[in-house]
This record gives structure tokens, sequence and C-alpha cells, in this order.
């Protein structure tokens, strides 16, 4: 029961500075899971992120399988309430005045000034992750063709997980 | 031309709450690495309820907002639609068929995820994924305007979490609140001129 209100609570106050999204705010689920409350260790976390990423769906399962492997599905369901809840709220409100937004200027500044911390977010969660991966030589050779093939060709995202799935079992990574 | 405002715009057909949720769960489950392109092609394209403008401009609001993009566009179309009811139906379409997906892989994990073969099948999916958010985070900084002006601050950023270790929550909302005053700042300059 204190564990699902945790959950709840941690992932609920997460989603107000998760801009970018979940994949933004990946060191601070690191930070909540592992060294706050000792769910987990870190290698579980970056297994549970590899899961997420290969599993169909929104980048937020990261957060619904943190909280499965806590306490099950309720533990899931509380987490993912939790970091979904609070801005679906806002969303829902904010926008029946959005046409009257339109014009105000906080709205342009906030657009712009919010962008380039979500770039900032996002790339340490990337780098983050590929730190804890501690890859060798090859691993790093993946790590930089995944980059060049996602930003330069329309390959599916699935074909490179699949390649490092292949790849990671031969060992070699 | 004038924004485009979306209550006024006509478009080819109404949904539903069940059709919210039907729709939105096609969405879901089609999403591997990636949600919106899908959501684009059942808003836009299949069913017609949004025009391409429109998508731009919710797409707009959903991504300067905290949270899960994607849930926070299920949100606001279904609210636009059917209110609350639309809602609950759009985000509970998107995420119920991933949820229990991710419930399935988690217990499978439970299980085996300490055989050796599982670990290193993972290892490999971790850099895969890691190369996919460093190319995500790459691709909206190229799309940041005015970069020279904001790209310091996303460095910044970058800086203080992966080598200072300083608070996510600390640098965001400090950074965020800099980042908003500066363009404030420019937006009334350019007003002016």
């Amino acid at each position: 029961m204190i564990l699902l209100a945790e959950l709840f609570i941690s992932f609920f106050l997460v989603a107000f500075v998760s801009f970018g999204g979940a994949s933004a705010v990946i060191p601070e689920l690191f930070r909540i899971a592992v060294i706050e409350h000792a769910w987990m260790d870190a290698r579980t976390f970056t297994e549970l992120f590899a899961i997420a990423q290969a599993a169909p769906g929104p980048n937020v399962l990261i957060v619904t399988l943190i909280g499965q492997h806590v306490d099950g599905w309720q533990g899931a369901f509380w987490a993912t309430l939790g970091m979904c809840l609070p801005m679906s709220l806002l969303v829902g409100l904010l926008f029946k005045h959005w046409d009257k937004l339109q014009h105000w200027r906080g709205r342009a500044a906030i657009q712009l000034g919010v962008a380039p911390m979500a770039v900032g977010l996002v790339l340490a969660s990337g780098a983050l992750i590929a730190r804890s991966a501690e890859p060798g030589l090859l691993g790093l050779l993946l790590l930089v063709l995944t980059i060049a093939v996602n930003l330069k060709t329309k390959l599916h995202p699935l074909w490179l997980i699949l390649l490092g799935g292949v790849l990671g079992l031969t060992g070699l990574l | 031309m004038p924004a485009p405002q979306i209550s006024e715009s006509v478009t080819k057909s109404t949904p539903t709450p069940a059709a919210l949720f039907f729709g939105f769960s096609r969405v879901g489950l089609s999403g591997f690495g990636g949600v919106l392109p899908w959501a684009r092609r059942l808003l836009v394209e299949t069913e017609g309820w949004l025009t391409a403008e429109e998508f731009n401009v919710l797409l707009g609001l959903c991504q300067f907002l905290p949270g899960p993009n994607v849930v926070n566009l299920a949100v606001a179309v279904g609210v636009r639609f059917c209110g609350w009811y639309g809602a609950v139906a759009g985000a509970l379409g998107l995420m119920l068929g991933p949820f229990l997906i991710a419930l399935l892989l988690g217990l499978l994990y439970d299980k085996y995820g300490e055989l050796p073969a599982i670990q290193s099948m993972l290892h490999g999916i971790t850099l895969v994924g890691a190369g996919l958010i460093i190319a995500t985070g790459l691709r909206m900084g190229l799309n940041v305007k005015n970069r020279w002006v904001y790209w310091p601050f996303a460095a910044a950023a970058f800086v203080g979490i992966t080598l200072l270790h300083w608070p996510l929550p600390a640098v965001m909302l400090g950074g965020a609140a800099l980042t908003i005053a500066l363009s404030w700042y420019r937006l009334s300059q350019e007003a002016k001129a």
C-alpha cells in the first residue's frame, strides 16, 4: 500500500519536469528507482530500459516496467497513472482556452524557451544510458551506427533494435 | 496569415468515444520506437479527424508541455471531440495494449532475466536504444529556432546533468526560467521593431 503510494507520488512529481517526454527524464527515473528507493540495481534499470525500447507503445512504458518490477501489475498501474495523469488533466483544462492563448506572447516564449532545455535533457538521457551499459569498442561502433542510420535514413528503428539484440547475443559488444 | 483556429475548421468526420478508443489502440500497438508518426497517420490521413495544420498546432501544444507527448495528444484530441469521456477513451486506448504487453514482458524478465543469453541480448538493445534517443535529441536540436542563442542552454543542461550530476528537476526548472525569460525579451524586442 505504502509502496504503491510511493510509486504514484514519485512519478507524479517527475511528470512536471518531463519536458520532452519520458525519454528526457531517464536520469531522474534512475535516481528515483536505483538511488533514492533502491528498488533495483543499475543493471536491472538498464535492462528494463532496453525492454521498453523493444516493446510497442509510447516511451512512458519504462515507467510501467519499473512499477511492474517493484510491485506487480498494481505497481505498474499506479506508476503509469502517476506519470500520465498530471499533464493529461492540464492538457484537458488548457485546451478549452487554447484559442485564447494563440496570440499570447507567453505561449510563444514558453515554446521557444522549453525546446533547448528538452534537447539538453534528451541528449543527457541517451549519454547516461550509453555510459551505464559500459560498451566495448564494438558497442560504441553500434551506438554511432544507430545514431547515423536513424538520422540519415528512413529505416524503421525496429530493424536497429533487432540488430542490437542479435549482435548482443554474440557477446562481442 | 492568421493562426489556424482549432474550433472553427471543418474536418471530414467526428469520432465517438468508442472510435477514439479503437483508433488510438491501433496507434499504441503499431508504435515501435516512436508513436507520433502513427498518430499523425490515424488523425490526418486515415480518419481525417484533423487537418494537417490542426495536427501541427495540437502537437505543438503537447510537445511544449511536460509529460508523455503522445498521451497528451490523445487527451487533447479526445477532449476536443467528446469532452472528458473522449479524453479518457483516447488515452486509455493508447495505453491499454502497450501496458498489457509491458506487463507480460516484465513478468518474463522477472522469470528469465538472469539467463546470460537474455542479458547479452538486452545489452545490445540498450546501446541501440541509447543511440535512438541521442538521434532524437540531435534532431530536436536541429529544429530549435535561433540555434546560436539557444544551443548554449542545451549544452549547459547536458553538462550539468551528465558531468556535474546536478539534480535534473533543478536544471530543467532553473534553465527553463532563464530561456523563457530570454525568449520573452526577444519577442518583446521584435514586437517593438
